[in-house]
């Protein structure tokens, strides 16, 4: 899943070289006034970028692995999603428990970060209330919302199911957005590595594979998982 | 690492063979059902069969979204191409008179028709967007009669499976599957906005497939082959485009 999500972000990035220009509404062309630019020289003649020269041209392999890294990261997903639901992974660890659904737990939080105070003991083993809800909103909000703005650039999709785009705002809105969107997944990518970092990488990790801490790690007895 | 222990072990090997087999089976079921597109073997075999399979049982008939006259892009952007080989431009000298639309292959009558012939089949237009793998797009109103008509016309065999068209210019074809062949929104396109279709625009006669990307819609056409298999048809990958390394199947 994360390198199917890594390639999908190369291979995005090589699709965008090849029109560094984002548009709103239906149509947006070399010809119309673009809603932003990214500074950057293109892979084809046809846009006007202000640089002199073109980038080398990587559109057909990176159109290719970016749509099968997409069913990679779909497929995954969905059996993540299915098997949190039947495990209550999801109610369990990422639900905020019943007293932290308000500002003041989530202030409490982030004031604690702020301080640079060391995590609270429970912090150990399971998600403060901050970690829950950013989780649920990457798996409930921005995933769905990346697959359905890149489904929405699908002409056959769209022909089957129009709304997908039309609630989008057009074709062009729906990609913008789905720039957007990419750039959220990233950031939130960027900031959890580097609290993983800070929390110890190769502890970290080596829970996420085998699902047990190090036994040097922690003497406490209560594992949750 | 006893985390692993024999009874998991074991489940999962069931597991994995159930998954192969059910793998297996699919791709048999997919071969019959023509799921499988001519470029679905290599690397990216996988997830091309995947969209094409999915598209095709979801999108067989469905219409490309269709735009009201206020959308028509008051500036349509037409693709560069190349400069126009001297056997474009010798027709184009007389006003296009001489060219000639050449079917063949699986069908009852092999037909070459010229641009006064292809008026006489009936004309429809449609509101439609062009749509660039680069990320570009305008919409624009097509005129023209759709490619069905003139398959109609020429008789096609039960047995074809795809239909073959060629640009007037070199190495510069597509294919389509019958489903998008017999599309009612599968277009011969003569006309664009109320006037003839510019030459920037695949003038006089470009195919327009407006649920596949933008590069479906070869400009120029001169040659249309109706098949049973690509296999003939250069690399056999189904078209240019694998062959220049963009995938066969456009509708994404």
């Amino acid at each position: 899943m994360v390198i199917a999500f890594l390639a999908l972000l190369i291979t995005g990035g090589e699709i965008i070289i090849s029109h560094p220009r984002f548009y709103w509404g239906e149509t947006g062309n070399s010809g119309t006034t673009p809603l932003f630019r990214i500074p950057i020289p293109a892979s084809r003649d046809s846009v006007p970028t202000g640089y002199g020269y073109q980038l080398p041209d990587q559109n057909g392999w990176s159109r290719y692995l970016h749509f099968e890294a997409a069913w990679v990261l779909v497929l995954t997903g969905l059996i993540y999603v299915v098997a949190g639901l039947l495990n209550a992974h999801f109610r369990r660890d990422l639900l905020p428990p019943p007293g932290e659904r308000n500002w003041r737990a989530v202030r409490a939080v982030l004031q604690r970060y702020r301080r640079r105070a060391p995590p609270d003991a429970k912090d150990n083993h399971a998600y403060n209330v901050v970690q829950r809800l950013s989780y649920l909103a990457v798996i409930f909000g921005l995933f769905p919302l990346v697959i359905w703005t890149g489904l929405a650039l699908s002409p056959a999709f769209d022909s089957a199911v129009p709304a997908a785009v039309n609630l989008l705002g057009g074709r062009q809105s729906a990609r913008t957005l789905h720039f957007f969107v990419t750039d959220l997944l990233v950031a939130f990518l960027v900031v959890h590595i580097t609290m993983i970092a800070l929390a110890g990488f190769w502890k970290r990790t080596a829970a996420m594979f085998t699902g047990r801490e190090a036994a040097s790690s922690k003497t406490k007895g209560a594992e949750r998982r | 690492m006893n985390a692993i222990s024999r009874r998991r072990l074991i489940k999962s090997g069931v597991a994995a063979t159930v998954g192969v087999a059910g793998l297996a089976a699919a791709s048999r079921i997919a071969r019959r059902y023509g799921l499988i597109p001519p470029d679905g073997s290599g690397i990216y075999g996988p997830g091309e069969t995947l969209t094409y399979a999915a598209q095709r049982l979801m999108t067989r008939h469905s219409l490309a979204r269709e735009f009201p006259r206020s959308m028509i892009s008051e500036k349509p952007f037409g693709n560069p191409v190349a400069p126009p080989s001297d056997a474009f431009k010798r027709l184009q000298a007389t006003g296009f008179a001489d060219w000639r639309l050449t079917v063949d292959g699986m069908v009852t009558h092999p037909t070459a028709f010229s641009l006064a012939d292809l008026k006489t089949l009936p004309t429809h237009s449609q509101i439609t967007e062009v749509v660039c793998e680069e990320g570009w797009s305008y919409v624009a109103e097509w005129i023209g009669t759709p490619l069905s008509n003139l398959l109609n016309e020429v008789g096609v065999l039960p047995q074809a499976r795809y239909v073959v068209y060629n640009s007037i210019e070199p190495d510069w074809w597509e294919s389509v599957d019958m489903a998008d062949a017999l599309h009612p929104q599968t277009f011969l396109t003569m006309g664009m906005n109320n006037g003839d279709l510019p030459v920037a625009f695949g003038g006089p006669l470009r195919l327009r497939v407006p649920r596949q990307l933008g590069y479906k819609s070869v400009k120029y056409i001169t040659h249309i082959t109706v098949t049973d298999s690509l296999k003939r048809f250069g690399k056999g990958l189904g078209s240019a485009s694998p062959e220049a390394g963009y995938s066969w199947y456009a509708g994404i």
